[in-house]
Order: C-alpha cells, then sequence, then structure tokens
C-alpha cells in the first residue's frame, strides 16, 4: 500500500466491502422490505382484508372508546394500553397491552407472551374481527435487518452494527477512489464484462449514493449510544438511564401509585387533539390505566416532520386533565432525532416512500455487483489457469458460491417466508415462529447447493426458482385467500395494500425471471461460439 | 498470480488491527473530548459527540490505509490518543 491515495482507498473499498457483503445483502433487503412493514403484515393476516374493505368508518373517537371497552374487560390491571387507530396506512384498529412482568420470565418469554396480547376491532362496527393467524408479519423482516436471528438481539445488533461501519468505510472510499464520479455515471457499456459489471456498480452506486450514504450513517446512528458509549461515559458517568431520559424525554414513563381510580372519557381528549393538529391521533398509549397516576397519551400521525419522535398531547388519565408534556426539544436533540427519523421514513408519503423503496433496491444491486465484480476480477487472474483446464482458485469459488447464496438465494427465501405463511395450517402451535424458520430452512439450502456447485447453472436454477416463487405469490394468494388481484384491484382503499403487495413481488419475481433467462441466452450465444473455435478462453467474461 | 510477500501481509494486518482496535480506541477518547468541550447543556453535547463520532471513526479509518507505511499509522494513532488521552485524564483530575 505504498502506492498513491487512490490505490489504497480501492483497496480499502474492495475489501472493506467484499467481506460483508453477504450480511449487507441480507440487511438491505430486510430493511427495503420494512419499509412497507405495515403493509407486509396486513397482507400475511387475510382474515382481516374483508374488514378493512369497509366504505364507512367510526370516528376516531368513537374508534378509541370501543377499544378501551374491550380493553378493560380484558387487560384491566395492564402496565400499558397501545392502540393504533385507523390512519392512511392502517386501515384497521389495533389494540395490544402489556402486563407487569412475571418473576424469573425472560426477555423472549416476555415478547412471546406481548404476541399474544392483542385483538383487532372492525373499523365499520366496532366489532372484533376473526381472530388472524398467529405471523409476526413484518415486523420479522424489520427486526430481522438489525437483530437477525436464531442469537440474542444484542449480538445482532453489534455484528450488524459493525457490518454496518464497514459500509460507511467502504462508501467513502469509494467515492474518493473515483474521479470521474459525473462522467462514470453515465457511462455504461452493455456486454463488456468486467467493464459492464463495473459500470452497473457505479451506476447503482452513485444514482443513489445520497441514499446509501444516508441510510448507512442513519442506521448506524439508530443505535449509536450503544455503538459508541465514550461520549456518555464522560458526561454520566455510570448513570445511562439519566441520559436516556434527557435525550429522550418523551420515553419517561410515570410509576403507578398502586391506588385506584376510574380511566377518565378518552372520547373527548381525541377531539381537542384533533382540532388541534387538524388530523386526528394515530396513537394511543394508556399507561397505568385505573391507576390515579394513569396518563393518557395522543401521537399526532406522522408525516408532516423528519423527525421520528412525534408531537403529543398528555391526559391525566384519572382526572382527564391535559398535562403539559415533555418540554419542546432543543435544536441538537431534535437534529438526531430528525437523523433517526430519515432512516425509518416514517414521514414519507407514498410517493416518497416508494423512491425510498427503490433506493433500497438500489443499495442491493450496488452491494450485490460489487460483490460480482470482484469475482469477475479475480477470475482473470486464473484465465491461463482455466484455459489449460485448470481450476480457479479457493477464494474465487467461495466467493462466487455465497454470492449465489445471497444474491440468488435470499429471494427464494424471502419467497418461502410468504409462502409458509399461506401453506402452513392456521391453527398450528408455533405458525410464526415456523414461518421464520421456513425463511432460513429456504436460505439454508439454497445456499448450501451453492457451496456445492458455484455454477452458471446453478445461478440459473436458483435465480428462476426465485423468480417462480416471488412470481407466483399473486396465483397462491387466489388459491388461499378471497382477496387476490381479481378482488382487490377493484375494492376500495383498504385492499389497496394488498394489491400493491401482489403486483410488487410478481415484478420482482419477473425481474429475477428476465436475469436468468438472460444468463441463459448469454451461455447458449458462448456455447455456439465455441463450436467452430475451441480456442475460447474464460466461459465467463471477456475483458 | 502473484504471490505476496509476508512484509506485505504483515503489513495489511497491523493497518487492520490499527484501523478497527486503535480507531476504535482513539475515537472514543476524541469524542468524549468533544461531549465535555462543547459548551451545551450535557444531552445536547453526548447527542452531538456520539453523532460525530462515527465520522471521526470513519476518517481515522482511512487515514490508517492511506498513510505511507504501518508503522506511521500506528505511531499516529497510539501517539494521538496518548496525548488526547492525557487531556481527558486531565479535565477528569480538575473537574
Amino acid at each position: 500500500m505504498k502506492e498513491g491515495l487512490r490505490q489504497s482507498m480501492a483497496w480499502v473499498h474492495t475489501w472493506s466491502g467484499l467481506l460483508v457483503c453477504w450480511l449487507l445483502l441480507l440487511v438491505f433487503m430486510g430493511g427495503t422490505a420494512a419499509y412497507y412493514k405495515h403493509e407486509i403484515t396486513f397482507w400475511m393476516k387475510p382474515e382481516l382484508h374483508k374488514a378493512a374493505d369497509a366504505p364507512s368508518r367510526v370516528s376516531p373517537a368513537e374508534s378509541a372508546t370501543l377499544a378501551v371497552r374491550e380493553l378493560q374487560q380484558r387487560a384491566p390491571k395492564a402496565n400499558a394500553w397501545f392502540l393504533d387507530l385507523p390512519h392512511e396506512r392502517n386501515p384497521l384498529i389495533y389494540a395490544s397491552w402489556t402486563n407487569p412482568p412475571k418473576k424469573g420470565m425472560t426477555r423472549e418469554e416476555r415478547r412471546a407472551a406481548f404476541r399474544t396480547q392483542n385483538f383487532t376491532l372492525d373499523p365499520m362496527t366496532g366489532e372484533k374481527t376473526a381472530a388472524p393467524r398467529d405471523t409476526r408479519g413484518g415486523e420479522f423482516l424489520y427486526r430481522l435487518h438489525f437483530d437477525l436471528y436464531y442469537m440474542s438481539a444484542i449480538w445482532g445488533r453489534w455484528i450488524v452494527g459493525i457490518a454496518s461501519m464497514f459500509m460507511l468505510v467502504a462508501i467513502v472510499s469509494g467515492v474518493i477512489t473515483h474521479k470521474r464520479i459525473f462522467k462514470d455515471f453515465f457511462t455504461f457499456r452493455p456486454k463488456k464484462g468486467q467493464r459492464s459489471w463495473l459500470d452497473a456498480h457505479n451506476a447503482t452506486a452513485v444514482l443513489a449514493l445520497p441514499f446509501h450514504l444516508m441510510i448507512t450513517y442513519t442506521g448506524i446512528v439508530t443505535l449509536m449510544f450503544m455503538y459508541m458509549p465514550a461520549p456518555t461515559k464522560a458526561l454520566y458517568g455510570s448513570e445511562q438511564n439519566t441520559m436516556f431520559s434527557e435525550v429522550f424525554p418523551n420515553a419517561e414513563r410515570v410509576k403507578p401509585a398502586r391506588e385506584f381510580a376510574p380511566l377518565a372519557d378518552v372520547a373527548p381528549m381525541l377531539l381537542q387533539a384533533e382540532r388541534a393538529w387538524g388530523a386526528a391521533p394515530s396513537r394511543v398509549v394508556v399507561t397505568n390505566p385505573n391507576d390515579a397516576n394513569a396518563r393518557i397519551e395522543l401521537h399526532r400521525p406522522a408525516g408532516q416532520q423528519l423527525s421520528n419522535i412525534e408531537p403529543t398531547m398528555t391526559f391525566d388519565g384519572a382526572t382527564g386533565a391535559q398535562l403539559s408534556g415533555p418540554k419542546p426539544m432543543s435544536t441538537s436533540l431534535d437534529a438526531r432525532a430528525a437523523i433517526y427519523g430519515l432512516h425509518v421514513a416514517h414521514f414519507a408519503d407514498p410517493l416518497l416512500r416508494a423512491l425510498f423503496f427503490v433506493c433500497g433496491l438500489a443499495g442491493t444491486a450496488m452491494v450485490a455487483t460489487g460483490a460480482l465484480l470482484w469475482g469477475v476480477k479475480e477470475r482473470q487472474k486464473y484465465a491461463k489457469a482455466i484455459a489449460n483446464g485448470g481450476k480457479v482458485g479457493f477464494g474465487v469459488r467461495l466467493v462466487d458460491a455465497l454470492n449465489i447464496g445471497a444474491i440468488a438465494g435470499l429471494p427464494i427465501a424471502f419467497a418461502a417466508y410468504f409462502w409458509a405463511n399461506r401453506l402452513l395450517p392456521v391453527e398450528m402451535a408455533g405458525r410464526s415462529n415456523a414461518e421464520a424458520n421456513w425463511f432460513f430452512i429456504a436460505w439454508g439450502l439454497a445456499a448450501l447447493l451453492a457451496q456445492i456447485r458455484p455454477t452458471r447453472a446453478m445461478w440459473r436454477i436458483q435465480l428462476t426458482v426465485g423468480g417462480a416463487m416471488l412470481a407466483g405469490i399473486p396465483v397462491l394468494n387466489a388459491f388461499t385467500t378471497d382477496t387476490h388481484l381479481g378482488v382487490t384491484l377493484f375494492g376500495g382503499p383498504g385492499l389497496r395494500p394488498v394489491a400493491a403487495f401482489d403486483l410488487v413481488v410478481l415484478a420482482l419475481g419477473l425481474l429475477l425471471g428476465w436475469a436468468a433467462w438472460w444468463l441463459g441466452r448469454k451461455a447458449r450465444k458462448q456455447a455456439a461460439a465455441k463450436q467452430p473455435t475451441s480456442t475460447q478462453t474464460t466461459p465467463l467474461e471477456a475483458t | 498470480m502473484t504471490t505476496l510477500t509476508w512484509r506485505y501481509r504483515g503489513g495489511v494486518a497491523a493497518r487492520t488491527l490499527a484501523a478497527i482496535g486503535g480507531g476504535y480506541v482513539l475515537t472514543s477518547i476524541a469524542s468524549a473530548l468533544i461531549a465535555i468541550a462543547l459548551p451545551l447543556p450535557r444531552a445536547d453535547a453526548v447527542s452531538i459527540a456520539t453523532l460525530l463520532s462515527f465520522v471521526v471513526y470513519t476518517c481515522i479509518i482511512l487515514w490508517v490505509f492511506a498513510t505511507a507505511s504501518a508503522l506511521r499509522a500506528w505511531i499516529g494513532v497510539v501517539g494521538s490518543s496518548a496525548v488526547l488521552g492525557a487531556v481527558l485524564w486531565l479535565t477528569g483530575r480538575m473537574s
């Protein structure tokens, strides 16, 4: 590394990118899907579709009253109640609650219990909907992209954080090494082997560069106090909780007084908030219900600011009086919340959300083309050996296999997750875990087969399988539910997410199918070219 | 295929260690100092310093690989960690 700055940065770019690219593919794909986690969850609970297709709805104040009535019966002694009221991205009334933790309960057990403590109300009638199937829906993909799976969340977060730091280094060094960043963006030399991959990598990287840089940095920021505890240590010593309550003033919770007090009526509070904001609250949180220290917190719907901390209105749950609530945040605290907010994009309207999704796909493509480029470049070193009937080195074989397993195998895993959602018996015990297991069974199988035979035929097989499984989802949906495209395309706005899901996976499936077809055509052409002159050397790429 | 010399491999390993481990230590010290130095309420200071730390870390990593030799990289990381660490220790004593 005694070369110039560009060469050393190129080296850093190559290796920091390559080492983590397969994990990053999982993170990028999961995170991209998570932009639509509510819609994915809704699609994965077909029992709720009918209720969402309601021509009219009860008002937010009525919705909250109905949900509170039901919660009073089912969980009067809960720690907190959470209500999600119908709004743009949520057609139904969702209610859930947390109980005071029992002694000796592990974190996982508490989480599992929480997943059973909820119900859904029909926004038209206020009646309880049919109980949906047990699934974690989009939440699984969202958690997967920073908690990973089959390990404690803390481990997952450190692993993803370290990989993100590699990514940040790869992006910045990639920009430094790139002297003609503007010109290169308009350069595409198709069907030129390595150069085409390089151009594709440049195009997908540069096109969405602000997004890639933003999403990587803001992703690290979401967990920054965990990754970089030194400043906290310097200013707060060991009192980390004090720091959290100062930096996240909204997260403060009052302790219960352990003295019964009937809960005040929530409807007037909702009307007051609606008058003040010009929009009905999208979320209601009741802490310590039926206690003298009850608090009712109303959240403004997202979409009016970057910060992920939405303005709230707080009421005393016993007297019904409005409280002053947390004091407004200072500029730098607001800046942190806005940087966090940029990552989760709760503010995004449908068009901007779609753009974020496309940028996420571009990020996936950037990582994928980068990984492929390494293999293509490295392979050239073996050109002579291959021509003499030899083999490529261990590194190239390993990278090829990992590339197939991640780039072509991950779509199979995602598709398998959705197929499992429709095909596993609805009443099955531990169903949501089984769905997640199918994600990894499918991925493991694809990755294993890729290791056994990392060939171009394997690329085509896996791309075809992934494409067929994704494109087949609308068909599967038609056979297993009443809300297939024939219904959802002509139904009410409540069914639009279902239709959109079917159309997007169909499009992605067709894209993978096209990639498989393109590879096949290329292989046939090369075979034809080989016939007359047997001196054609490398099977994969010409320089 | 060109084989890489052991000298080169050792250099890469030394730089990697300096970048990841040394860089993290130096970043921790530097961002703790930034947090203390910022004339703001501590919640704001801690937020800004932590937000900046990842930019600092990235720059250190890139410098470690860009500088002329692995030895220089180590001297730079250890040297600045020592100086800043001493300042941090002194500010801790004074307060």
